[in-house]
Parts: C-alpha cells; sequence; structure tokens
C-alpha cells in the first residue's frame, strides 16, 4: 500500500494537450497584429477605441459572473477576444461612450444572459455592434481617412464626444486633412454608391479607410492562417466563406462587371476577412459538423454578397453571421453524421 | 467477399482506415525491453468467483478443503459462464467478498487459499494433440472447462464467442494484438515468447468455427512481435490459413469495430455482433489459453500482467497466477516511487483509477498502472463546451460527442440514443482531446447506465400492466361464470321452491310457503352480493399493493454485464 491516498479520477488518465484558455489566448495573440495595425492607420482614436471596449467587455463579464455565481470567468480569456473584436469592427472615430454601450450590449445580451461561454448562441461582439448599429445609425457610419497626419498625437473630434451626445460632423475636419481623392470614404460605398472600384491590390494590403480593423485583408489572412495552422480555429469555416462571397459574387460581375463589384474586391473589402476568419470561425457559434461547417460557410458568404449587392447596407457580414449563428445548430442536427456501422434505415434526428 | 489468395510477405495486404482516433505516446518501452517474469507464489490467493461477462461461477469447495493447482473450484453456472480454478495448492481459509478490480471499488464472492508453497497439480484433462480429428462442440466443452474468457478485457466466455451459431458462418478469424493503449506491452511480450502456442491456440480456434482464414492485427509499434508471429506461422506451415498483418498505430486500432474496420474494411453493423458479417474476433491471449487448454490440458490459471508508469521503480511484465494481489506484482517492481500518483487497472486510456493495491489479478487484467502527477495530471474543474468539434475529430465511431454530452447533461435520454450513444466504445479519445477538460466518457456512461435502468423500468411496468390486465380478465370471466350459475340456479330455484312449496302446503298450506321459498332466494342474493363486494375490495387492496411491489420484485439489474460487453475490447 502506498503511504499516501490515491486520487481516484475518471479516465482517460493522460494529460490533457489543450485547454480552453490556451484557445483563447492564441485567439487574442493572433489579433494583437491586426490591432497594432489599426493603431498605426487611425493613430491615437483606435487605440482608444480597442482598450474601451476591451475594457468594458471584461467589466461586464466579471459582473455578470460574480452576479450568477460563476466566479472570475476572465481567465478564459474569451471576453478579452469579444472587446477587441467588437473595437476592430467600429469606426476608427466612432464615440468612445457608444463603443463602450456596444460593449456592455454586447457581454450581457449577448453572452451573459444565455449562461456565459459556450452557451451565447450568436456571436457576442457583433450582438454588441448590431445594437449601435440600429441606435447610432450615423455614428456606425461615418468613416474617417487613414493615415491622418497627426494621428498618433490627436483623435479623431468624434472620439472623445460627451456621452449622451451626438458626435460633432468630421466632414470639416476630413476636408482639413487635404487628401486625394478615395481615401476618405470606404471602398464599399465608393464601389456601392459612385461605382468607382479602387484597385485591389490596395484593398488587399488595407492601405485604404474602413473599420477599424477591418482594412488589411493580406494581415487578417495572416493571421488567421497562423490560427489555423495552430489548429485553433477549423480551416474549413473561413475557406468556405471566401468561396460563398467569391461565387456569389461572379455571376453577377460577369453580367455587369461596371456596376457589380468584382469577386476579389468583394472578398478583401469590408469586414468579409474579419468576419470569415475570426467571427464566422467563432466555435460556439458554428456549426459542429464538417459538412455544417461548409454549409455554414457558404451561407455566410452568400448571404453577404446578397445584402451588399441588393440591401440598403453597404455592409453584410455582421447580419449574415448573425442568422448563420442562429441557424447552426439545425444545420448541425441535418448534417448528422454517418456512425460506424450506421444500419442503412438509420434514425433520423428529431 | 471475393476470394484473396495471400502468402506471408508476398505482397502489401491492403488496409483500411476508421475515422478519428489519437497517436499518443506510446510509452511501450518502459516495460516492453525484459522478457516476462515468473513471479512468485504468493502466500495467499484471492480468486473472485465472478470473472467473467454472464452468471457467476458457484464455489464448489468449502473451507477447509485442500486443493490442487488447477483444480475446479467454481462450478459455472448457465450457458454463458465460466469456471474459475484454483491457481496453486493449498487450503481454502475463507469464501466472502473481498475488493476485487471494478471501477466500483465494491467487492465480491471470492476463493480465498493459502498456498502451501508446493504447487501440487490436480490431475488434468488429457491433452487432445489431434485436435483436427476431434469434433468442435469437444473442443468448445474443453475451452469451457477451462475457464478461458476473452483476455483482451471484455472477458466474454470464449467457448460462447466460438459458437456463434449456424445462420452466421464465421469466414474469417481475426487475432487481435494490436494492444493500441499505451504502457500496456504483456501482449506484446506473449507475441514475442509464446507464438508458437498463440498460432496453435488461432489453429484450433480456425478448426472450431471452420473458417477459412485468419488475419493477425498487430500495430507497428511491434517489429519484434510481428517477427516473431510471422516466423512461427511459417514454422508451423500454416502461411496460407493465417496472415500476420502490420497495421498503423492509431489509438484505438486494438477496439473490436476499428480492427475490423482497418483489416477488412468493413463495418459490424451497430447494435450487432461480429459474427453478422462472418467475422470474429479474439485476443492473442486468449488463443494462447485455447492451445494451453486443448493440448495440454491446462485451464486458464495464469497471464501475463503489464505493470508500468513511472510510479514504480523498475517497470515491467510478469507472469502471474490469477488471484494474486497486485500489491505483490507492484512490489516485484521494486516498489511505489515518491511521486506516484495514481493507481490505475488496465491502460491510460480506458482504465479506471483504484484506491488500493490490495485486489487480485483477474482473468482479464492486464496491466497494472502506477502514474506520477507529471504523466496524469489533474486536468482541473471542467470548463463549459465551447464546441469547438475536436472531440467529433477524434471520435473513432464517427459521433458527435459534444451533442451527446449536451444531452447526456440535460438527462434527454431519447436524444442521446437519437445521437447513437450506444455505439460509443469508451475509448476516451474524446475526453482526452476536449479542451474544457470534460469528462466526456463519464456522462456517456452516466446516460448508458440511465438509459438501461429507464429500460429496466419500463419492461417491470409492462410485466406488471400484463399482469394486471391478466387479473381483471381472470375476475371477469370467474364473474360471468358465477352469474351463468347464478342464473342457472335461479332458474331452478322457482321450480325447486314450487316443488319444496307443494310439499309444504300439503303439510302447512301453501301460501306461506311460496313467501317463505322467495324471502330465502332474495336473502341468499343479498348475501352473495355482500361477499362479492368484499371480495372485490381485497382484490383492489391486493392490486394496489401488487403494483408498488413489483418494480421491487423485477429481476435484478444486469447493468454491469451490458457495461462491459459495451465497452468491447479495447486493447
Amino acid at each position: 500500500m502506498p503511504a499516501k491516498p490515491i486520487e481516484i479520477r475518471t479516465s482517460p488518465h493522460l494529460k490533457r494537450a489543450m485547454s480552453v484558455d490556451r484557445i483563447m489566448r492564441s485567439v487574442v495573440i493572433a489579433l494583437l497584429p491586426i490591432c497594432a495595425f489599426s493603431i498605426y492607420q487611425f493613430g491615437l482614436s483606435a487605440l482608444l477605441l480597442i482598450l474601451t471596449t476591451t475594457a468594458v467587455a471584461m467589466a461586464t463579464e466579471w459582473l455578470f459572473a460574480r452576479l450568477s455565481g460563476q466566479g472570475n470567468t476572465l481567465t478564459d480569456w474569451s471576453v478579452v477576444i469579444t472587446g477587441i473584436l467588437l473595437a476592430l469592427t467600429l469606426p476608427p472615430g466612432f464615440p468612445l461612450w457608444m463603443a463602450a454601450v456596444a460593449a456592455f450590449v454586447g457581454v450581457a445580451l449577448g453572452k451573459a444572459l444565455f449562461g456565459g461561454l459556450g452557451f451565447n448562441v450568436m456571436n457576442a461582439a457583433l450582438v454588441g455592434r448590431a445594437f449601435v448599429q440600429a441606435a447610432f445609425p450615423v455614428a456606425i457610419t461615418t468613416w474617417t481617412p487613414a493615415f491622418a497626419p497627426g494621428r498618433f498625437t490627436e483623435v479623431i473630434p468624434s472620439t472623445l464626444t460627451m456621452p449622451f451626445m451626438q458626435p460633432v460632423p468630421v466632414a470639416d475636419w476630413i476636408a482639413g486633412l487635404q487628401l486625394d481623392a478615395w481615401s476618405g470614404a470606404t471602398p464599399l460605398a465608393l464601389q456601392k454608391f459612385q461605382q468607382i472600384e479602387p484597385p485591389v491590390t490596395e484593398v488587399f494590403t488595407g492601405m485604404i479607410a474602413g473599420s477599424a480593423g477591418e482594412t488589411s485583408a493580406l494581415l487578417i489572412l495572416l493571421c488567421g492562417l497562423w490560427l489555423a495552422f495552430k489548429r485553433v480555429l477549423d480551416w474549413r469555416i473561413p475557406v468556405a466563406v471566401m468561396a460563398g462571397a467569391a461565387l456569389t459574387a461572379l455571376p453577377f460581375w460577369l453580367l455587369d462587371s461596371s456596376a457589380n463589384p468584382s469577386p476579389g474586391f468583394v472578398l478583401f473589402t469590408g469586414g468579409l476577412m474579419l468576419g470569415a476568419w475570426f467571427m464566422a470561425s467563432d466555435l460556439v457559434g458554428s456549426p459542429v459538423t464538417v459538412s455544417g461547417m461548409v454549409i455554414y460557410g457558404v451561407f455566410i458568404g452568400a448571404l453577404t454578397v446578397i445584402i451588399r449587392l441588393f440591401g440598403g447596407l453597404v455592409e453584410g457580414v455582421m447580419y449574415a453571421i448573425l442568422l448563420a449563428n442562429a441557424a447552426a445548430p439545425l444545420i448541425s442536427s441535418w448534417t448528422q453524421p454517418k456512425v460506424y456501422g450506421a444500419v442503412k434505415q438509420s434514425r433520423k434526428v428529431k | 467477399m471475393n476470394f484473396i489468395p495471400f502468402h506471408a510477405g508476398s505482397r502489401q495486404r491492403k488496409l483500411w482506415q476508421f475515422h478519428g482516433g489519437l497517436h499518443l505516446p506510446d510509452e511501450k518501452t518502459l516495460s516492453n525491453t525484459e522478457p516476462a517474469a515468473p513471479l512468485p507464489l504468493p502466500s495467499q490467493l484471492v480468486i473472485p468467483l465472478q470473472q467473467h461477462i454472464g452468471t457467476p461461477a458457484r464455489a464448489c469447495v468449502a473451507v477447509g478443503d485442500r486443493v490442487r493447482t488447477g483444480q475446479v473450484i467454481g462450478e459455472p453456472q448457465g450457458p454463458v459462464s465460466a469456471p474459475v480454478h484454483a491457481s496453486t495448492s493449498g487450503v481454502v481459509t475463507a469464501i466472502e467478498p473481498r475488493a476485487v478490480p471494478h471501477p466500483s471499488g465494491l467487492q465480491a464472492p471470492c476463493v480465498i487459499i493459502d498456498a502451501d508453497g508446493l504447487d501440487q497439480w490436480a490431475e488434468l484433462p488429457p491433452p487432445i494433440p489431434a485436435f483436427k480429428q476431434t469434433a468442435a462442440d469437444d473442443l468448445r466443452q474443453r475451452i469451457r472447462q477451462s475457464g478461458i474468457v476473452g483476455m483482451g478485457g471484455a472477458s466474454f466466455p470464449a467457448d460462447v464467442k466460438l459458437a456463434p451459431g449456424g445462420e452466421h458462418p464465421v469466414e474469417t478469424l481475426i487475432i487481435n494484438g494490436a494492444e493500441c493503449e499505451p504502457y500496456i506491452t504483456c501482449d506484446d511480450r506473449l507475441m514475442r515468447e509464446h507464438a508458437a502456442d498463440i498460432i496453435d491456440g488461432v489453429h484450433i480456434m480456425l478448426h472450431i468455427l471452420d473458417a477459412r482464414r485468419c488475419l493477425v492485427g498487430i500495430e507497428d509499434n511491434k517489429p519484434e512481435a510481428i517477427a516473431a508471429m510471422r516466423q512461427a506461422v511459417s514454422a508451423a506451415g500454416l502461411e496460407r490459413l493465417i496472415e500476420v498483418v502490420c497495421i498503423p498505430t492509431l489509438y484505438p486500432s486494438g477496439g473490436e469495430k476499428q480492427l475490423i474496420r482497418i483489416l477488412t474494411g468493413k463495418e459490424v453493423p451497430s447494435h450487432d455482433i461480429p459474427a453478422r458479417i462472418g467475422l470474429l474476433v479474439q485476443n492473442v491471449g486468449t488463443a494462447m489459453a485455447v492451445a494451453d487448454a486443448v493440448l495440454r490440458g491446462r485451464p486458464l490459471i495464469e497471464r501475463l500482467v503489464t505493470v508500468s508508469g513511472r510510479g514504480v521503480a523498475h517497470p515491467r511484465n510478469f507472469r502471474v497466477r490469477i488471484g494474486t494481489p497486485a500489491a505483490a506484482l507492484v512490489a516485484a517492481s521494486g516498489g511505489y516511487r515518491p511521486d506516484q500518483a495514481r493507481l490505475v487497472i488496465g491502460g491510460p486510456m480506458m482504465g479506471y483509477a483504484v484506491e488500493s493495491d490490495a485486489i487480485p489479478v483477474t482473468k482479464s487484467l492486464n496491466c497494472v498502472l502506477a502514474l506520477t502527477s507529471a504523466e496524469s495530471p489533474d486536468p482541473g474543474p471542467a470548463q463549459p463546451c465551447i464546441r469547438c468539434g475536436r472531440c467529433a475529430e477524434v471520435c473513432p465511431a464517427r459521433l458527435l460527442p459534444q451533442q451527446l454530452y449536451w444531452h447526456a447533461r440535460a438527462k434527454d435520454l431519447d436524444k442521446v440514443q437519437d445521437y447513437n450513444l450506444f455505439d460509443c466504445i469508451e475509448c476516451g479519445c474524446c475526453a482526452l482531446v476536449c479542451p474544457s477538460h470534460i469528462p466526456l466518457v463519464q456522462y456517456y456512461r452516466y446516460a448508458k447506465t440511465e438509459s438501461w435502468a429507464r429500460e429496466r423500468e419500463k419492461q417491470a411496468a409492462e410485466h406488471a400492466r400484463q399482469r394486471h390486465a391478466a387479473r381483471e380478465a381472470r375476475l371477469q370471466r370467474l364473474e360471468r361464470e358465477r352469474q351463468a350459475r347464478l342464473r342457472q340456479k335461479k332458474a331452478a330455484a322457482p321450480a325447486k321452491a314450487t316443488a319444496a312449496g307443494a310439499k309444504a302446503g300439503a303439510r302447512t298450506g301453501a301460501k306461506t310457503g311460496a313467501v317463505a321459498g322467495t324471502k330465502t332466494a332474495s336473502q341468499h342474493a343479498d348475501r352473495q352480493a355482500a361477499i362479492e363486494a368484499a371480495r372485490k375490495r381485497a382484490a383492489e387492496r391486493r392490486q394496489a399493493k401488487a403494483a408498488t411491489a413489483d418494480p421491487a420484485a423485477s429481476p435484478p439489474p444486469t447493468a454491469n454485464a451490458g457495461q462491459e460487453t459495451n465497452a468491447g475490447e479495447t486493447r
């Protein structure tokens, strides 16, 4: 008999290779280069935006976890992802108080009320963004130019709007910057309303205006690929989203290439890249079967293009992902794999 | 199926893949470098009366009896059962419940023998060297007498498994030498040291089954075992019958269903046995035991056991008599190291932790693992499932473990069956890769046990309902018969009364006599009604009582047996 008591545990009795906090921490690490590029591009305002949403998201998570007796759930790092992702989808000059509202609503309504991590139906960051999209439609569609001179020393005027106040119009401020013709408006808006398609290379590398962290498709792609390589996210979902978007855009572009965007343009603009690699691939809200993941991804890609082409909004990624999140459980149950030794007339899942 | 001619080494056999699986650090070299050492006879043996699936054996010796090695001490009960033999000579000192290797930690009836150290053998049944001229039934009988059970872990009586019945002839016998669980090396050593005996056993089983060929599946991390087995096959001149197949190392390739898939590309139908598709799987240890029983008349009284893990000083294999305490094995391995944290029976993936090493080696116990906390660290409290799907990726049964988990957690027993809970082989892959460290397999075991319990309850309720219905029908029939009798009586009564009245009237006057006659008849009916009412009340009371007592009176649970069958042989 060994002298000390033996701990009894259930099988398997080997070391676990992965943990939730390691997965979440990897995503945060993958988001950092995107944050850095955002700050490089939009300066102090972007930094303040990222800090605000992350801090408010964490505070909200802490509060609700305390209220529901779950203890400290900040250690799983998932809420940090929500905070950062939310900031990256907002215009760089978005008033901080509105960003705080978005972060609070996203975490409280989108996550905590469902029971916290793993129980949320939809992507919490996008729930927050959808809320402020409805509440502050002007502020969330006011983009400011990238690479504004003096961006590291002063903030965009709308950033520091007092709580519950409307932001000051930034048109005069932009005019004062004296930039070239198209870099002030986002490529998506230019394409939709003026049928001007900026060169794909500029769009791909991110030397353009746009939401704080959505501009550089290249950077997002690299960070996403790193996560896929580390097997933190399933590559099938982002690839399916991109394929769905490109294939849906292709026929329209072939029919009328002057009015409709090219598949490449569709892929590298707006939130598609960030959405595909960091939000659609969110583990909790996506289907659990392999074929389900593909269906879900294609659905998001196709819906995004349809909203962009036929909807009143310039961007459709957010609603496409939220809708697909809602459909994910259904897709999962439709696409249940055939089990080992399944008999022909296998029972269907009700 | 087409006939595929094959000769050892002539060409590479086509292999198939099963879904998922894990590449685990195999840790085999910890214990497989030295030959299996015979363990000195312990002073006391504890031999459980149930070391198989099915009905426990009944002790046929009494306290104080002298027994000899190989003597039957427990008689099998019923068709699915196995006898138990004395593993050495000595005196029976007790027949009582003792701790046995079981996840529950509960005690079970055992025969305790104080060894005399002489190891005097009982008279053994005669060897059957000419097994090819012997009827299959006689050989099965010998296997049954020898107490042979599946030694891969499921411990199903071998003679029953070797009689799959006429409607499913076994075409291919598959011998499981995969030994896919990390750490365990007893089959590896057995194949290296006793390849010829194993091949003899295989030959006997092929004869019993009248099977056309045999495939021996061995993982490629055991090259010495593969070489030894191939050599034994050619030495016996059985290349046309037996092929030793080298399969890739991937846990759980030693699972019965997975091995079948790898070697034949076929899948055992859900809720069915391999015999359905003309296959039968036996472990190498079972083949060895069959050879011992048929060619030497020796019952199953010893086996190889691996003692491994970094929690013991000198991991290695031992040849051990059944009933030897695990503590003696650990002591022979140099005892525990100070950082030993856990004691596991079986492999690290499917084995179960036990509290104490004061448990005996049984026929199906293959490994005693003493793990350090570095090898088997505390996974910490379970975190919420984040639906990452890693579990589904590795599941060899192609299940959706996280969906099973949600529904098991919610105690939704219908839903878990919709998600094919009973196709789970409890290999533990899902739980090992789960980043939330959820004890998934434990949830499935729970849901299975609950489902069996519910099924039993349902059967009990149905039984009670049928009994009630039968009783009602009987009462109604009795009532109808009684009514009929009454009517007959009534019909007869007026005539009788008139006859009596006429008689009485002849004596005392017709008027009074007629009145008296009707009065007696109505009084009789009243009495009958009162009796009937009382009877009915009593019947209702009895029914109520029967309804409450019935579930309790239902047959004893058999969950254990079922659970073990389901867990299967994964080695």
